[in-house]
């Protein structure tokens, strides 16, 4: 698979250096080519975005309050089918880890609910990193953020399986640091009819605490160690994706400190996070290679 | 309700027993709306019941979406606005509340919806009924805010909104609000105007954003800076300026609305006295009662009343609240000595809040007029002839002898049954 060479982002973005996130959404529009619109929630995609009027990308954008990403994809589809405009244009939605998982879950929710025609995206940074770092519902555990200063004491939200649950015709996880794959599915997701949920792990230096230059090798850490598998949900039938396929087996997986000792975000966990983390990690992938052999 | 059904395309009037809800519902087909979003909440649901079935009978073609919340229908509304079709919606109290944040959204971007609020009072505690607290309570957001006495006057006011919202000159949500159950609820003859003449009166939109035209790039609201912007690529407004806009647009709307009140009343021969507001018995009054929508009606009674008893007094009936309409307003007080308001809500920790307007605007008047505001009704207590007849009385009392006051006097109280009651110290008031 080629990636095409056109951008649809100007270059000279307000983005972090190292950004994930500006990886993510360069290659995504990619996928989707000049007939898009997209609809942005606060985040730190608002940033890249810059100011009122001038426009980062080569297709529209459309910035919503916080907790309505998933309404105001909903209104732009709703306002294409009206004008007979929806079968040409792509309507895609794309957010943060708290603008999904915390505020925006029910406005996604009622858009999944509806089988509403886009395609929503959650770049995931993993807390509130536009505002100075707080943890959100997508923060793991032990991370030390401005407002779990202790590190945080529950585990991440899994948002993937709560929008299988809606039982919507595709989901996917990705990874900034395998943009290969990650254009593949924005690609698929493109020419499926319904809701489709692309979740996409992004690092980010300044939250996570490594050098902008380690971005990919942080990303795949998070995919060697087995932390955040990546694959695909296809109608109801679940799929590895190729990144993660050898991660199947527990030997294959680096240990999962290698990824906890790149950030500086884990610096204070203790043993007793390590075991909560293997028995995360662990957990996962049972689960995992319980669904390919069902299927 | 209905005793006809009648058909778009026809060029033909007809009158059918409406409730308010559905006088609203008939406008919007009429409109041709092309979405609808919507979370029941009563008084209101009837509205978007009555569109959902217009869209599944085909007499609306529109896109129908029924979401989870009211602030998820009217951030869908804002997009789909934005992406250039004609959209509206109805809500009551909570609902409208929950919207609250999406409301100066849709202002500040200059969004063309209209919004139907069957009124109803706000919690805790929990009241279906009406009164008018959810109506002011959003009055700083920057919608045009218009209120409706009958449900002739709904069907009308949603038709001129929509002409009014798309105006190139505002660009402005609005608001039609009718008193929750009053009329929302209540059936009476509605005169449908035929298709064709509420087409040739309401032509298509036409916004300056239209998202849905993608072969023109926009970046519709990242972030503005306190100042403007200049830079090779071009120039963008500060966010003082936008507001800037958006308050002239406002004040300049009131011309726009009598502009439209005017045709609509040429086209098809029903007024509401200048669009602002609506005076009866006013030529010779020497008190006149000031209020809003079932208050307003009720004080119809009240003046022919107080006129047997020799008392000169008239009403005005106010249907625009927002852009107050404060320079009408002096001309129509100047010579006037004394009002009585009557709210059907509370600036809570000040005084009602077409009281404390009124005497706001009328600041400056070299003959200040005597003004005394009363609270009626909240939470659908019964607004009666009695009370407002007393209250008028009560205020030319305190007139007479000098009284001026800002303290609150509530009327149709029932204090008295409530001294056997657990927290009876509770209600004693301060």
């Amino acid at each position: 698979m080629e990636i095409p060479e056109e951008e649809y982002i100007y270059p000279g973005t307000r983005a972090c250096s190292g950004c994930g996130m500006a990886l993510i959404y360069r290659i995504a529009l990619k996928a989707l080519g000049p007939n898009t619109i997209i609809t942005v929630p606060a985040s730190c995609l608002t940033v890249l975005h810059g100011m009122q009027g001038f426009c980062t990308t080569k297709v529209s954008v459309y910035h919503t309050p916080f907790a309505t990403t998933g309404a105001s994809a909903s209104g732009i589809l709703a306002s294409l089918e009206d004008k007979e405009l929806a079968d040409k244009i792509t309507v895609l939605a794309f957010a943060g880890d708290g603008g999904t998982t915390d505020i925006g879950i029910q406005a996604l929710s009622g858009a999944a609910e509806r089988d509403t025609n886009f395609i929503y995206a959650c770049y995931d940074n993993e807390a509130y990193m536009n505002t100075g770092v707080q943890r959100s519902g997508s923060t793991p555990i032990g991370v030390q953020t401005a407002t779990t200063p202790e590190g945080k004491l529950v585990h991440k939200k899994n948002m993937p399986k709560i929008l299988e649950a809606h039982g919507i015709p595709y989901v996917a996880t990705a990874n900034a640091s395998y943009p290969l794959d990650l254009y593949e599915k924005f690609k698929k997701a493109k020419d499926i009819k319904g809701s489709k949920y692309i979740h996409i792990l992004s690092p980010c230096p300044p939250g996570w605490g490594y050098e902008p230059k380690n971005t990919i090798i942080v990303g795949r850490l998070a995919n060697e160690t087995g932390f955040w598998p990546l694959y695909e949900v296809l109608n109801g039938k679940f799929e590895l994706s190729k990144p993660s396929r050898r991660y199947s087996d527990s030997s294959k997986r680096k240990p999962i400190r290698e990824y906890l000792n790149a950030q500086k975000r884990f610096k204070s966990i203790d043993t007793s996070i390590l075991t909560a983390y293997q028995n995360y990690v662990d957990s996962l992938w049972k689960e995992i290679n319980r669904r390919i052999e069902d299927d | 309700m209905t005793i006809s059904e009648n058909n778009n395309n026809t060029s033909k009037a007809d009158i059918m027993i409406l409730t308010g809800n559905h006088a609203a519902a008939h406008a919007f087909r009429q409109a041709r709306v092309g979405v609808v979003s919507a979370y029941p909440i009563t008084p209101q649901s009837p509205v978007v019941e009555k569109i959902a079935e217009f869209v599944a009978d085909g007499s609306l073609k529109a896109r129908f979406v029924m979401v989870e919340s009211e602030h998820s229908a009217m951030a869908l509304l804002c997009a789909a606005s934005a992406t250039g079709s004609r959209v509206g919606t109805a809500t009551s109290a909570h609902g409208l509340e929950l919207m609250y944040e999406m409301l100066p959204w849709a202002a500040g971007n200059r969004l063309p919806i209209v919004l139907n609020l069957a009124t109803r009072s706000l919690g805790a505690p929990w009241s279906v009924w009406t009164d008018h607290q959810d109506f002011v309570t959003i009055r700083d957001v920057g919608w045009i805010q218009l209120f409706c006495e009958n449900n002739q006057e709904i069907y009308d006011t949603n038709l001129q909104a929509f002409k009014i919202a798309e105006d190139s000159r505002s660009f402005l949500p609005v608001i039609c609000a009718y008193d929750g159950y009053i009329l929302s609820h209540t059936a009476m003859p509605v005169k449908i105007e035929p298709q064709d003449q509420i087409d040739n009166f309401l032509p298509l939109l036409n916004h300056h954003i239209n998202l849905g035209d993608i072969t023109t790039v926009k970046g519709i609201d990242p972030v503005t800076t306190p100042n403007v912007v200049k830079r090779e690529e071009g120039t963008a407004p500060g966010y003082y300026e936008y507001r800037y806009a958006l308050q002239k647009s406002l004040e300049h709307s009131i011309s726009i609305i009598q502009e439209v009140h005017n045709e609509f009343a040429e086209k098809f021969g029903r007024s509401y006295g200048n669009g602002l507001y609506k005076t009866i018995s006013t030529d010779d009054a020497e008190t006149i009662i000031f209020a809003m929508g079932s208050v307003a009606s009720q004080s119809r009674v009240a003046i022919k009343k107080l006129r047997n008893d020799g008392l000169k007094v008239g009403l005005a009936s106010l249907k625009l609240f927002r852009p107050f309409p404060s320079e009408d307003l002096r001309k129509l007080f100047k010579d006037t000595r004394n009002i009585v308001v009557f709210d059907r809500d509370i600036g809570y920790g000040y005084e009602g809040v077409l009281s404390y307007e009124l005497k706001a605007a009328l600041y400056g008047l070299k003959e200040r007029p005597n003004i005394k505001g009363f609270i009626i009704g909240l939470g659908g207590r019964d607004v009666k002839t009695d009370h407002i007849i007393s209250g008028v009385k009560k205020a030319m009392e305190e007139f007479k002898e000098g009284i001026f006051t800002n303290k609150t006097e509530f009327l149709g109280l029932n204090l008295d049954e409530l001294k056997d009651y657990d927290e009876s110290n509770y209600f004693k008031g301060g």
